[in-house]
Formats: C-alpha cells, structure tokens, sequence
C-alpha cells in the first residue's frame, strides 16, 4: 500500500481524549487506528475488519476516574508551573532548578519539583538528591528532601543503579506519571515545577490532562537563541495553545557567551532571527528576560549546588533574578518579595 | 524493502536533548559526501525535527510515488569533486506549516517510524544516517525493533553517540549506552561535543561545559572514543546564513592554523555564494575533525559487513 501523506492528526483529537487505560488488545493496533482509548475506539470508520473491534467497542469511555483522586491529592499546592520547551538541552532541568532554589530561599515557602523526564532524569543530581530513594508509607510514597523546604520527585529515586536505562513506552510512562500525582505525598506546597522532556507527546500531554482539572498556572518556555531552538519551541507554544495552557513568558538561556580572558560577549548560539525576544513579539507571550551562559552555572548543577548561593554576583545570577520576579508578576505574586534585591 | 540497496545503516543517539545529536548527523553526513560517498539521512524526531533546517531545505516537499515516498536531494553525486550524493528524509517535510505542534502519542509515532523505514525510497546508499529524539523511548524502541527484523546484520553498523562533557548530560548518555547494550545494538563510538569554545576574539579556549567527561563515559564502558568537537560558532552562521566560514588570524584547532585571510568582499558589498553547502564546509574549523572521526566510523562500519 502506497503510504498516505495525509495531515497529521489534529491535536484537537489527540488532546480530547482523554487519558485512560487502554483495553487489552487481541493484535496489534492498525496504522488507522483512532487510539483504542479514544471516544472513537470500536466505532470509527477505520475500525470495521480490525480484531480488536469488539473489544475496544465494549471499553469504558468517559473521564479517568483517578483524576479527581489527583485533584484532591494536589489541594494543598497553590501554584503549578510547568517548565516546557520542544527543544532538548536548553536549560529546562536547570532553569527549574534555579527557580525552585530562588523560591526556595524564603524558608516559609515550600516548592516541589517533579520530574516527568522518564528517560533522561537530570533533576536529582542538579539538586544534590541523586542517591535517595522513595520511602513508601500509609500516606503515600515520600517525596526526597534536597532542602528543609524544597522536595523533590524523579524517577532516578526508583532505579536499582544509576546508570540503568528506562525503556518504556508511552503508556508505561503516562502510568508513572499519574502515579507521582496521585500517590505522592506532596502535602502543602506554595509551587509546584513539574520539569520536562523535549518534544510535545505523552508525558506532556499526560501532565495537561492529569492537572487540568486542579488548575495549572502557566508554563514557562525555555529556548536558545538560535534559529533551530526557536522553530521547536515554536511547536511547543502552538501546543500550549491548543491545550489551552496559559504560557506565563519565555526566557532566553544561553544568550551569549562573556570569554573570561578578553571580556569579549560573544554570541555562541547566535540569534540570527532574533533571538527569543522576537519570538515573544511574535506570539504575543511575554519575554522573561535572556540569561547569559555562564560555565559556572553548569558546573553548580553538576555539583548539586545552588547557583544562588555560590554565586551571587555573577552576571547570570542578576539576570536570574531578574527573570523569576517577573516570573511571579505574571503568577501573581509580588517579585520583590518573592526575590529580594 | 527500501532497506536493501543500503550498504551500512549508522545511528546517531544521545539520552540527552541539544547535545547536538542533528548537527553531528548533519557533519557525518556531509564528510561521508566529500569521502565520496553516497548519503542518506532519516530523521526521526517526530515532534523537533531539525534536519531540514541544518540543510537548508526547510521548503522542500516530499514527493510521494507509487508505494512511496522519494527523498529531498540536498545535492546529487559529482564525480569531478569526488563527492557522493545526499538524501534527506524527515518529518518536517510532511507538516504543512513549520511551526505547528506535532502531538503524538506511542503507537503512532511508532507507526511513523516503522512507515520512514519501509516506505523511503533510497535506492543506493553506501550509508544510512538515522537522527533521533533523545531519550530512550517510542522511537527508540520502535528502531531498534524494525531494524534488527528487517536490516541483515552486516548492514547495521551501529550507533554513534553524541554527549557533551559536563555530569550532568553523560549521566543521560550512560542510560543510552545500556539501551544499546541491552537491544543489541553494537555502539560505533562516542562523540564529545562542545567541549570547549574557542574566542573569536582572543583565541583562548574555554571549557564552557567542561570538558573530559564523555572520554571517561567512553573508558567505563569500554566503547571507542571518536573525539572531542569544540564548539564553532561558525558552523551555527553557516548553517543558519549560509556563510562560509572565516576565522581570524592566529586561531588553532588541534594545533593547526585555520585562520583565513580576510576576503575581498565584491563590489557590493557581498561576498557571492552559490556554492554548495558542502563545498563551504570544508571551510569550517569542524571539517577535520569530523574527517577523521568520518574514517572511524567507515572502517567500523567495514569491519561489520565483513565480519
């Protein structure tokens, strides 16, 4: 058979099903398949002829019952932010980072960090957390301390060695997902950063459905400077849109390079379209504000130390700052004290 | 099978996102081309390709024929210099507009990936380069799994890893390195990338991202390092303006004298380029690097389909 050029499926689709288990299938899903979870499964026209027909026919369709169990489990969080970018190696786990350490200096706040980033986990270590492991108790699975007031939760916590590879695929990973939600014991938290993978698939489109109902503040967009990180993230803001998630302002990581011999700025990751502030312009979100690349900034996540605190006078940290009070304009809270000069 | 006229099959894999996983494919790819070689590229980063751009043929539509489709030509085989074609297939050539989301779940990416390698149209390929998201997923599994069905042996060569130095980003890459191990995939070697800027300026080399790390990954794993690729802010404006690249006076890579003298720009103003984008990357500071790096991976790729 010829193979189809058709459009690719509207997201409208993808994003109104939603998430359930899926049924037990007699055969692998066809290439037509409309998703045996989907409202559509068993009914549509390209399932006449499919074995699976009968058995997704008789599936339960409707709303997943554990998402009022996760509503209830996240009451006592006030915000949720969700760090996003469709390009990989930005700066999302790092930029999550440092927010959850900014917010984190005020000892009265309590932040959350979850990381839905099933295969490539960066946030244990970037916090220091990178040998705990999940406590299970009555109340649910405890998440890891890197602070008196900052927890954290990741799949690394789960992994026999550290080194292992998680080979799943995308309903394995939505299923761990929903359970660092519903079965984590976040307890009163004044933010909640959800960090994740690149791309716009499952994990994201687990998250949305899974928080939608407990309301999620906003997502912060992550990018480069350059061209090729603008045209991925660009997806990613069309996505925040279709989803109907509120982007609360992109941030520009990376944005130039200060050689500690000459003082000389150089653009590294050259913005040859504009960089992020254009792109902002453009979709009409606001810009947070461009952080430049310090090696240093790397080299405190590599340690799982806080940038804030090891160096704060560095040009980036100014810069950060700048950034997360604007970041709390936009939920808001009022900058100057959530980051004080 | 659109899989049989190839003669090696090359992955290119990194755990890690940005590591520069496309912009290794794309340096592979065009070494491979000044060897003389014929080249194809696949990328299957469903939801960020970035392939298209690196080439310059974001416009470009893919022609569909009679049980399939036919790759993008980024430029055909010139026997007066010595270069082999290259082909490229991805998905961004089937989205109507380029910045729209592509939102997939699984199964469907899954059937996209297993469609890209049946239903592609390479004819004869002396190698195959397939670019892929990072993580160890749908994609992943879905390759891997086509792959060893339908690929004979001699002609997967393996994969080529990309990471970059700093702890952070080889802790993702050593969870690439299992996948491989544990799917059988033979890993060709490991690539360093960014590992340290040199200033346009002043000619001194910082280690922005430290440097080091993805040799020590390579050594505990015991696989083949392939080399440290400094980053060559170069290399972004030639990609992204097409720019052949110029370094000033006194700058050395590897010890070696790269600087350009300045050109004479023409007479309004520009300096004139229609050549091909292989032709200006022998310019790069990065092109010698990767030709050595490119001979490794011919001679691993060799060894395989010998053996």
């Amino acid at each position: 058979m010829a193979p189809s050029l058709e459009e690719p499926e509207a997201v409208q689709d993808v994003l109104a099903n939603p998430l359930k288990q899926k049924p037990q299938l007699v055969a692998p899903e066809p290439e037509h398949c409309p998703g045996p979870e989907s409202e559509q499964a068993g009914v549509a026209d390209s399932c006449a002829g499919c074995p699976n027909q009968k058995i997704c026919a008789a599936a339960p369709k409707g709303p997943d019952p554990d998402i009022p169990v996760i509503t209830a489990r996240l009451a006592g969080v006030r915000h949720k932010i969700l760090i996003l970018s469709g390009k990989g190696g930005v700066g999302k786990s790092t930029f999550t980072c440092l927010l959850a350490h900014a917010f984190a200096t005020n000892p009265e706040t309590t932040v959350g960090v979850m990381d839905t980033d099933i295969c490539g986990p960066s946030i244990p270590k970037m916090l220091g957390v990178e040998s705990e492991t999940i406590h299970v108790s009555s109340a649910g699975w405890s998440p890891a301390w890197a602070m008196d007031n900052l927890a954290v939760m990741s799949i690394q916590f789960m992994l026999p060695n550290r080194d292992d590879a998680i080979i799943w695929r995308g309903p394995k990973k939505n299923g761990l997902i929903k359970q660092f939600l519903k079965d984590v014991e976040w307890g009163d938290l004044d933010f909640l950063l959800v960090d994740t993978p690149p791309g716009t698939s499952d994990e994201h489109l687990s998250v949305n459905t899974f928080l939608k109902e407990s309301g999620i503040d906003g997502a912060v967009m992550v990018t480069t400077p350059q061209e090729v990180s603008l045209l991925d993230v660009r997806k990613e803001i069309d996505f925040c849109r279709k989803a109907s998630i509120r982007i609360l302002g992109l941030v520009e990581n990376m944005s130039a390079f200060i050689c500690p011999k000459c003082a000389h700025a150089n653009e590294i990751f050259r913005a040859t379209t504009g960089g992020g502030r254009a792109l902002a312009v453009e979709m009409g979100i606001p810009f947070l504000g461009s952080v430049p690349l310090d090696p240093r900034i790397g080299m405190a996540c590599d340690y799982g130390e806080s940038f804030f605190d090891s160096f704060p006078d560095s040009p980036a940290c100014v810069a950060l700052k700048g950034v997360v009070r604007e970041l709390a304009v936009q939920v808001g809270l009022d900058g100057k004290e959530i980051m004080p000069e | 099978m659109s899989l049989s006229k190839i003669k090696h099959i090359v992955l290119v894999l990194s755990g890690k996102g940005g590591v520069g996983k496309s912009s290794v494919t794309t340096q592979l790819a065009l070494s491979l081309s000044l060897a003389g070689h014929s080249v194809g590229v696949l990328d299957v980063d469903l939801t960020g390709p970035s392939i298209p751009r690196m080439f310059g043929i974001e416009d470009a539509k893919v022609t569909q024929a009679p049980g399939g489709w036919l790759p993008i030509t980024v430029h055909d085989a010139d026997s007066a210099t010595g270069i082999g074609s290259l082909r490229v297939m991805s998905l961004g050539f089937l989205l109507p507009r380029r910045g729209d989301a592509v939102v997939w779940r699984g199964p469907k990416k899954t059937a996209m990936v297993r469609q890209f390698l049946s239903d592609v149209f390479w004819d004869e390929l002396d190698f195959l380069l397939i670019d892929t998201p990072p993580g160890t997923s749908d994609e992943h599994i879905s390759l891997a799994e086509t792959l060893l069905q339908k690929a004979r042996p001699d002609q997967l060569a393996g994969a080529v890893v990309v990471t970059t130095p700093q702890a952070v980003a080889t802790a993702d890459v050593r969870k690439e390195l299992n996948f491989c191990t544990k799917t059988g995939i033979k890993v060709i070697g490991v690539i360093e990338n960014m590992s340290g800027f040199i200033c346009p300026n002043c000619s001194e080399c910082t280690n922005i991202f430290m440097s080091g790390g993805g040799e020590v990954m390579a050594n505990d794993f015991g696989v083949c390092f392939l080399g440290r690729v400094p980053i060559d802010p170069q290399f972004l404006v030639l990609i992204e303006t097409g720019k052949t690249p110029r370094y000033p006076e006194g700058t050395e890579v590897n010890g070696q004298d790269i600087s350009t003298p300045a050109q004479e720009p023409d007479a309004d103003g520009a300096v004139k380029e229609t050549v091909l984008l292989v032709h200006k990357y022998q310019d790069c500071s990065l092109a010698p690097i990767f030709k050595t790096m490119t001979a490794d991976v011919i001679s691993a790729a060799q060894q395989t389909s010998r053996s």
